[in-house]
């Protein structure tokens, strides 16, 4: 590499690359910058998470201005499981300091190897449920999201307990991996709560801002944000995602999705690998 | 629940939050670029290193420091002072919530928010 401002303008066009495709795709733009940062451009996994880290939190910020407007969002169900998020994210900041590189990259692949698995097989509908859970119905999480010829259609939430469980885990990942896990906070939702994919894929952005902010305040102080690397992540990565989230009504993304799995399970398996070996 | 005066405050509560997040981000997004290209005025020619993991100059990691260093028009600085604005964009959010709950009565949604609240700040603080 030939100086830092070649290295930095390659950085800024790989990181859109990486959040137009983040978005599109529904992976979020954390789990390619990382592996991108570390396994093409040789930087330190622990640089690499913190500039992913704040790049997350300026999608998640920059997506659910627009998201709100629309109505999807169910912002109590977002702030009810932000207790068990936030709280996660810091136990996952800390391990990160504590646990070996290695273990992280490998920890990593595997999260990697989920959502690739996740995202190919998306589209699932979840049918809706007729009764809420008594804690659901306490802290009513009962929403309604707007449809495109029924008018407002009503939802129940089920599972409280376990999709909280479900979202500490979540957490910790996030703050173990700077990234933003909506793929695992989808999972609580729509599997576990009952939740339609679109509310739980909006609330899941929503959350994913307050979430690493929880985090951020520990790899700030640990040093693991470096503003020369941050600068073009977190600009490259939120140009891509609001191009992505601009075009995603008319892209066909369904081809796109499949390839790109097996693209990030390929990369998993490097990381995973690379971990193995201890060379990350 | 469906009370017409209560949707319209949650309708208005949301635009709200819409709006902050997206100041927030446009106006971090600014500082960065701006001392991001001071900074590789500076600095473009020099060699890119980060294969080692060296942490960052203490002046980087806290607070204080990062304010001082920004006020000084140092790029480095002005580049983590967006990025800590960025960071406190979801904080300032939460704190809202929190005092709209409290507005409207909701004790349980009050103590919820506050409690997340409680964690982003315990974080920051430990910067």
């Amino acid at each position: 590499m030939n100086g830092l401002l070649e290295f930095t303008l390659l950085i800024a066009a790989g990181s859109f690359l990486a959040g137009l495709l983040g978005s599109l795709t529904g992976l979020g733009g954390g789990v390619i910058i990382v592996p991108l940062l570390t396994l093409v451009f040789h930087v330190d996994i622990r640089y690499a998470i913190g500039a992913s880290l704040v790049s997350v939190i300026a999608t998640s910020s920059g997506a659910a201005a627009a998201y709100l407007k629309e109505g999807f969002s169910n912002i109590r169900v977002g702030m009810f499981l932000e207790v068990a998020t936030t709280v996660g994210a810091l136990c996952g900041a800390y391990l990160a300091t504590r646990i070996p590189t290695a273990a992280i990259a490998i920890i990593f692949g595997l999260v990697l190897l989920y959502s690739a698995s996740d995202s190919a097989k998306h589209d699932t509908l979840v049918p809706i449920q007729q009764r809420s859970d008594p804690l659901a119905a306490r802290l009513r999480l009962d929403g309604t999201y707007p449809t495109r010829d029924a008018g407002l259609q009503k939802y129940h939430v089920r599972r409280v307990p376990l999709g909280f469980g479900l979202m500490y885990v979540a957490g910790t990942l996030s703050g173990l991996l700077g990234i933003g896990s909506g793929a695992v906070k989808v999972l609580a939702m729509d599997r576990a709560m009952s939740i339609p994919f679109k509310v739980s894929t909006t609330t899941s952005n929503f959350m994913i801002g307050v979430t690493a902010a929880a985090s951020a305040g520990i790899y700030l102080h640990r040093g693991y944000i470096d503003p020369g690397l941050a600068m073009p992540v977190m600009l490259g990565v939120l140009g891509g995602a609001l191009l992505g989230a601009r075009i995603l009504p008319e892209a066909e993304v369904r081809a796109l999705r499949v390839l790109f799995s097996v693209a990030i399970a390929a990369v998993a398996i490097q990381m995973i690998f690379k971990g193995l070996r201890g060379n990350l | 629940m469906s009370a017409p005066h209560h949707g319209l405050s949650e309708k208005r509560f949301e635009s709200v939050i819409g709006m902050m997040l997206r100041v927030g981000v446009i106006l971090a997004a600014a500082i960065v670029l701006v001392g991001g290209v001071l900074y590789l005025e500076k600095y473009g020619a020099v060699e890119p290193d980060y294969r080692l993991f060296r942490g960052q100059a203490s002046d980087l990691r806290s607070l204080h420091a990062i304010f001082g260093d920004a006020a000084l028009g140092h790029s480095r600085g002005l580049i983590q002072l967006g990025l800590l604005l960025l960071i406190a964009t979801p904080v300032a959010r939460v704190a809202f919530s929190v005092a709209a709950y409290i507005s409207e009565r909701d004790w349980i949604y009050a103590a919820i928010t506050l409690f997340v609240l409680g964690i982003l700040l315990y974080s920051l603080s430990s910067a």
